[in-house]
């Protein structure tokens, strides 16, 4: 029996940190699932960006989102792999809840991705979003790195982000 | 916490060359759900995408139904077929484009009581995001799952990728 949906590493944040690296990533699965629960400490646009092998070119991360936000849908192209964060003035206590599909990460084509998130609130609007993603590289994804969209904001305490593997075999 | 014994792989294929379709048949009725993830291109030559439309139990009948919503960064839609002798399993990419991710989950997939319901996510980075909910008018017991390629001599590229994963209630 495969050991498949392995926790790889889990991390929950005791105080507020400008990203979220996990790095030296096995090699022994096949596709790896991150999930992620955030909130940022100041107001920005509420999305994470989410890197691999340190690679900061945004052109190399082209994205299609859809959203809707209890009202309208909309759609538009953006750069990196992109995860809801909630927003600071969202009632007290709420986090924002995603997943990033990652399929053949150690594989020799471009790495594609999938990102289903949400940023519920008790108010008018919320945000449901989806992703599609590539990273425009054949290397294998040996780290990830989860920012925010925003630079100068921070992910608050009590975020948490776990990395699962997937066994195909 | 991991989910242990389940999300176990079934099968998995690989395409060496270019073909036509990949099945998945004698699924085990042991599981609760099933996970399909495909990964990879068609042999389309062409600048769009192209739908792959799939089969449950190689019924040709008219009864798969489907309705979607999809962004391609400009316009956002959605969408509905019914009656149809096959269902939209989402697009994949020419040759040249960014690598297809489209997921499926099947629900409750082994019952003979109820019709089947499934879930599909399909993501080509450089064109479309789409979601789909989708529903084969059939209680049969899903056995066998085939993934195509859509009409045209266009087939599923070489490297392709699809793998099924059996989702355990307990």
């Amino acid at each position: 029996m495969a050991n498949t949906y392995k926790l790889i590493e889990a991390q929950t944040l005791t105080t507020a940190t400008a990203s979220v690296t996990f790095s030296s990533i096995p090699q022994t699965y096949t596709d790896l699932i991150l999930t992620i629960s955030t909130r940022p400490d100041s107001v920005g646009q509420q999305d994470l960006n989410i890197s691999f092998n340190s690679d900061t070119t945004a052109a190399n991360y082209p994205s299609k989102r859809l959203l809707g936000t209890g009202s309208s849908v909309l759609t538009d192209s953006q750069t990196y792999a992109q995860l809801r964060e909630q927003s600071p003035t969202s009632t007290a206590n709420t986090f924002s809840n995603g997943t990033l599909y990652i399929p053949n990460y150690t594989g020799s084509a471009k790495k594609s991705s999938s990102g289903d998130s949400v940023s519920e609130n008790n108010a008018t609007a919320a945000i449901t979003m989806l992703t599609a993603n590539l990273w425009d590289n054949t290397a294998a994804i040996t780290s990830i790195t989860i920012d925010n969209f925003s630079s100068s904001a921070t992910l608050e305490q009590y975020s948490s982000f776990y990395l699962y593997g997937i066994k195909n075999s | 916490m991991p989910a242990g014994a389940t999300y176990e792989p079934i099968a998995t294929t690989t395409l060496g060359s270019a073909q036509a379709s990949i099945t998945f048949s004698s699924i085990p009725n042991t599981y609760t759900d099933l996970v399909i993830v495909f990964n990879g291109n068609s042999t389309n030559s062409g600048s769009s995408t192209n739908g792959m439309r799939c089969k449950l139990n190689s019924d040709s009948s008219a009864l798969y139904s489907g309705t979607n919503m999809a962004g391609n960064g400009t316009t956002a839609t959605s969408g509905r077929y019914s009656a149809s002798t096959f269902f939209e399993g989402g697009e994949i990419s020419q040759a040249s484009g960014t690598p297809t991710l489209n997921i499926m989950q099947f629900m409750n997939y082994s019952n003979t009581t109820t019709f089947k319901s499934f879930l599909i996510r399909s993501n080509v980075a450089g064109s479309t995001v789409q979601t789909q909910v989708g529903l084969y008018r059939s209680t049969s017991a899903i056995t066998t799952i085939e993934l195509s390629r859509d009409f045209g001599t266009n087939n599923l590229a070489s490297g392709c990728t699809a793998t099924l994963y059996g989702i355990a209630a307990a």
